[in-house]
């Protein structure tokens, strides 16, 4: 049984009928600037301690997105529907988020316990 | 509607693949390769949360250093900063294998998957190397918490990169004897998604373990 394609597919499709892969290439160069920008910010002690970890991790996460984003075709379809892997994996991640948060804020007491 | 379509790159004549979506991307076009692609991302998500127990147990434990050494005598920049090149430059190669599996290229898509291989195994040794140093220099695993939650997370990372190599080796051969077809880009496809995946753990990783070890 035949669907419509969806936009996203469409898109998808349309950037593969492009003969150079610029997603993949812009991609690939925001990672870099995301990887050298906080190794720079680390290796030369530009910033002070609390606002080099909020920068580096937002450099992170930054990174993640672009990577989901222009390399996993996150939010592309198969054609037969909207993308259901983003719940899923949306769901995966604030799981995440939630454990490693969690931790650390539980282990936070330790003075005021025995 | 759907069709048959022959292999033309079959040269041993095996059954057709049914083609159930013609007018979807390939990976995509067998009812087969959509659910369980579908079903590879819900692992993947499953993977997420895996990763992120050992992260949690790693960021409680990283002061744990039982007088041993910490993240600042250990961690080599130079070292971990080639790895992070590596592991991002063979993520994006592995891109380029399932742009060209679009374009139904096949020399090409071996021959990136080739390159993303070969990446993915200078990250393994340069991993290997720099854990057979730190033991050398006594930093085991039995020595303190920090060392075993560094070992456990960045281990388990490795072992999936050691896998996906394996992995992403069965799958060229697949395509060097069957061309692409839907079933061989619904494999090069998702191989690809774990690849991607994997560099987006060790973005974190990178961040959280060796950038915060040696601000």
């Amino acid at each position: 049984m035949t669907q419509q394609t969806s936009d996203s597919t469409k898109a998808a499709q349309h950037g593969h009928e492009h003969g150079f892969p610029w997603q993949y290439v812009l991609g690939y160069v925001f990672s870099l600037i995301l990887t050298i920008v906080p190794l720079w910010l680390v290796v030369n002690h530009v910033i002070s301690m609390s606002p080099l970890t909020w920068a580096i991790l937002g450099c992170a996460v930054l990174q993640i997105v672009v990577q989901l984003f222009m390399f996993m075709h996150f939010t592309d379809s198969d054609g037969g529907g909207p993308a259901y892997h983003v719940f899923t994996i949306t769901n995966g991640l604030l799981v995440a988020g939630l454990f490693v948060f969690a931790s650390l804020w539980i282990m936070s007491f330790h003075f005021q316990v025995s | 509607m759907s069709a048959t379509v022959g292999n033309a790159n079959d040269a041993h004549g095996h059954g057709d693949i049914h083609v159930d979506y013609p007018e979807r991307p390939i990976q995509y076009q067998t009812e087969d390769g959509a659910l369980k692609i579908a079903g590879f991302w819900i692992f993947l998500a499953t993977d997420v949360v895996l990763f992120s127990c050992l992260f949690a147990t790693f960021v409680v434990l990283r002061t744990h250093t039982a007088g041993g050494p910490s993240g600042h005598t250990l961690f080599d920049v130079k070292g971990f900063s080639e790895e992070t090149f590596i592991l991002l430059t063979s993520s994006f190669t592995g891109g380029l294998a399932t742009f060209e599996m679009a374009r139904k290229k096949k020399f090409r898509v071996i021959g990136w998957l080739i390159v993303t291989a070969l990446l993915g195994m200078s990250f393994v040794g340069l991993e290997v190397s720099e854990f057979v140093n730190n033991v050398s220099i006594g930093a085991t695993a039995q020595q303190s918490a920090f060392l075993s939650a560094f070992y456990t997370l960045v281990g388990t990372h490795g072992c999936h990169v050691s896998v996906g190599i394996i992995w992403m080796t069965c799958v060229m051969i697949q395509v060097a004897m069957r061309g692409v077809t839907p079933i061989t880009a619904r494999k090069v496809f998702m191989v690809n998604l774990y690849w991607h995946f994997l560099d987006v753990v060790w973005v974190f990783l990178f961040t959280v373990v060796y950038l915060m070890g040696v601000m």
